[in-house]
């Protein structure tokens, strides 16, 4: 590996060193222990080793690898042409990648925190959803828009938002958002590949889970073709009732399908993985097995993604249902602070409150 | 693709621009960022030549007058572009287009916007740059699809390296700053042409484009048409800084100002701002003072809030008479090639009339196709349905 020489000729030893060790990962093969924070770095890497036109840039993503050191190492291995931070300014990084994708780039650019991506809302909403459609396809808008979003974390305001319904809502984007570490590698990458913009909404409460990952056979399945857009995951079988989740509540739906298993109910759940497009077929085919549903999402609750799914799913199996569909999402409040965030939270007792009230007893 | 270029402005940029500054032009770096004193003028509105110490020039800011062959090229455009508006004009009063921003009045800046560049340099207009798209070659029939109401742009943005017009004021600044960054990137030497309006200057993306492009030292020039009202609202209500070319130094480009109604100094300003900016110069911002003869669009009441001495002020200062006066006198424009212009404006008139009279058939199906490189299965579905609707109303006839 080179490590590029940047104009000042100051990549610190730290940088360089980062650089060194995500080579390492690059080369290592078999099952390893991995973060999703490294999964999502690893994919970015392998992306830009493979096309030079993919560009990773946004606030504090150089030098410092980005607050949360998903670019870690990025800037030291591809130089500061193809890792750079930028002025501080949002609606400027998303207008800019707007302009490089009109001439050939692929940019892939951060959003450091989910409330601090409201800036650039107008150039996402009039420009990235709308431009492929307004030139009828002459201009390609292939870029990812990374947005670390949702709580759990602690964090003061403006840093735990739940943002995804405001994309999902717009046509044009489509909106990704992981929740184990192997999809961070494969969704990042098939976002990457995409000709259309991505929101990729990271759960930042997971950064640091960790799972056990063959990373040489992700690249293998990415260079295969293999997708993920539009095909929601099985993460736990089971015939009594369905969890539908996504991003950062699939882990507390695994949690509390746990639970119910020691009490002997069967709880299926399904990690949604892309928003948009939305899977109806896997979603819906395990709502007409099991005959019940509870979606689980963090964001308020109120014209939200989960109540699109509530919706589609009693569109499509309304004659399966045993019960009305529930829903274990935020309230219809501000972001709490971070003493308040867990009675906000979905959390697993929620969750099986919302299960009991299933109408079992009919 | 390579990347080679360095495409972040290194911590000694301020002190390097302002020796290159010094080299080149023997001012200080704030002289050659402020702009002139005066605003450039070459030619009087009633066509006289400016002799040379009253062009507003300075040292640092010396612009050579465009040869004639340039003048003569951008003239005939001229020329074209007013008959443009006209026609557009009519258009919508006969109710083949919906609505049509006019720039009459404001051709000169158009015609020298779009003259300026190569042909592998960019160009993002607004809403009221139709005639600089023109200019720069784009079919004018399909520039005007879009007021039509058959879609929302008419064009390949490819094929001429014209952005869509665009109507989210500076919004387009960002995307031409983004060309820039990704040509500088592969190492071409493409320079790009931002295009927006007075009032739009108060916009938050004005001041992010700016300094995104000082920032990474790139070849955009933020061309603003100072016509002096946003819809109703006057310039002074949108900025009192000394002019809005003083806003360049804020960010560290150079700033000019330039009459915005004399072809000649637009020409001149355009044509050294696009040579600095492909030797490397960095950005640049042009101010030019023109104005917005007729209503915002045909759905504005102008008498609302200017009044008539003030249009009458500026229709004595209009663009076509100045260039045609200063032609004739100057011995280029004969009886000839006036008649062979007109009878080029008139060709693009009637392709006009002919191709927003003709009634294309919409392609309703055509709402789904387009929103996704890669179709989604809802939109799949949604599209499914609307044919079934439309196999229905069709068996139904």
């Amino acid at each position: 590996m080179t490590v590029t020489t940047t104009l000042n000729g100051n990549v610190s030893a730290a940088t360089a060193s980062a650089a060194a060790s995500a080579a390492a990962t690059a080369e290592a093969t078999g099952p390893q222990s991995l973060t999703m924070a490294k999964a999502l770095n690893t994919a970015m890497a392998d992306a830009m080793r493979a096309d030079s036109s993919v560009l990773v840039f946004g606030e504090d993503v150089g030098m410092l690898g980005g607050v949360f050191r998903i670019t870690d190492g990025l800037m030291a291995e591809f130089g500061e042409q193809r890792c750079f931070d930028t002025p501080l300014a949002e609606s400027g990084i998303v207008g800019m990648a707007v302009g490089m994708a009109i001439n050939g780039m692929r940019p892939v650019i951060e959003m450091q925190f989910d409330a601090f991506a409201y800036p650039a809302f107008e150039q996402i909403v009039s420009h990235v959803a709308k431009m492929h459609n307004r030139t009828k396809g002459k201009l390609k808008m292939p870029m990812v828009i990374r947005v670390p979003y949702a709580g759990g974390i602690g964090g003061v305001e403006h840093h735990c938002d739940s943002s995804e319904s405001y994309y999902a809502h717009t046509a044009g984007l489509k909106v990704y958002t992981p929740a184990t570490v192997a999809d961070g590698y494969r969704m990042l990458r098939e976002a990457i590949d995409s000709d259309d913009p991505v929101m990729f909404m990271e759960p930042k409460k997971l950064y640091w889970s960790k799972d056990q990952v063959d990373l040489g056979a992700l690249r293998a399945e990415h260079d295969a073709g293999t997708s993920t857009e539009g095909r929601a995951a099985v993460a736990r079988p089971g015939t009594d009732a369905t969890l539908i989740a996504y991003g950062p509540s699939v882990p507390t739906a695994l949690a509390a399908a746990a639970a119910a298993a020691e009490e002997g109910r069967s709880l299926e759940v399904i990690d949604v993985r892309t928003l948009v497009p939305f899977d109806d077929e896997t979603v819906c085919a395990s709502v007409r097995k099991t005959g019940r549903a509870v979606v689980i999402a963090e964001a308020h609750g109120f014209a939200s993604v989960s109540s699109e799914i509530v919706a589609r799913v009693q569109e499509r199996a309304f004659h399966y249902l045993a019960a009305p569909v529930l829903r274990v999402t935020g309230f219809d409040v501000p972001f709490p602070s971070p003493k308040l965030e867990h009675y906000y939270l979905p959390s697993v007792d929620r969750i099986l409150d919302a299960v009991d009230d299933l109408q079992w007893e009919d | 693709m390579t990347i080679h270029a360095d495409q972040s402005a290194p911590e000694t940029a301020v002190e390097d621009q302002a020796a290159d500054v010094r080299t080149k032009f023997g001012i200080s770096v704030e002289d050659y960022m402020l702009p002139a004193r005066h605003q450039i003028q070459m030619v009087n509105p009633d066509g006289t030549l400016r002799s040379h110490d009253e062009q507003g020039t300075e040292p640092g800011h010396e612009y050579p007058t465009p040869d004639d062959a340039e003048l003569m090229a951008a003239y005939e455009q001229l020329v074209v572009g007013r008959r443009v508006n006209d026609q557009n004009s009519a258009l919508v009063r006969q109710g083949r287009m919906a609505v049509y921003p006019s720039s009459h009045g404001q051709e000169a800046c158009q015609v020298a916007a779009a003259m300026c560049l190569s042909e592998g340099d960019w160009l993002f207009p607004t809403y009221r740059d139709a005639v600089a798209i023109m200019t720069r070659g784009v079919d004018p029939v399909e520039v005007m699809t879009i007021f039509r109401g058959d879609w929302h742009g008419g064009y390949d943005p490819t094929e001429h390296n014209v952005g869509i017009q665009c109507t989210p004021l500076t919004t387009q600044l960002l995307h031409a700053v983004g060309v820039a960054h990704a040509a500088k990137l592969r190492g071409e030497n493409t320079v790009v042409m931002a295009m927006c309006g007075d009032g739009a200057t108060s916009e938050g993306d004005f001041h992010e484009a700016l300094n995104f492009a000082a920032v990474f030292h790139l070849p955009v020039i933020f061309f603003v048409q100072n016509n002096k009202y946003a819809i109703s609202v006057p310039l002074s209500h949108q900025s009192v800084a000394p002019s809005l070319a003083h806003k360049a130094v804020g960010y560290g480009m150079a700033g000019e100002r330039v009459d915005g109604n004399d072809l000649v100094a637009l020409l001149a300003v355009m044509d050294r701002a696009v040579k600095l900016a492909r030797e490397g110069s960095g950005p640049l911002l042009i101010e030019a003072h023109t104005y917005r003869m007729q209503a915002h669009t045909n759905a504005d009441d102008a008498t609302r809030y200017r009044p008539d001495s003030e249009v009458a002020e500026w229709q004595a200062k209009d663009p076509l008479a100045r260039m045609k006066s200063y032609l004739t006198d100057k011995g280029l424009l004969d009886e000839e090639a006036s008649t062979r212009i007109a009878e080029h404006a008139e060709t693009v008139a009637t392709q006009l009339r002919e191709g927003l009279g003709e009634d294309v058939p919409v392609q309703p199906l055509d709402l789904f196709k387009y929103v996704f490189a890669k179709q989604t299965p809802q939109l799949k579905e949604q599209s499914e349905l609307l044919a079934s609707e439309l196999a229905r109303e069709e068996s139904a006839k």
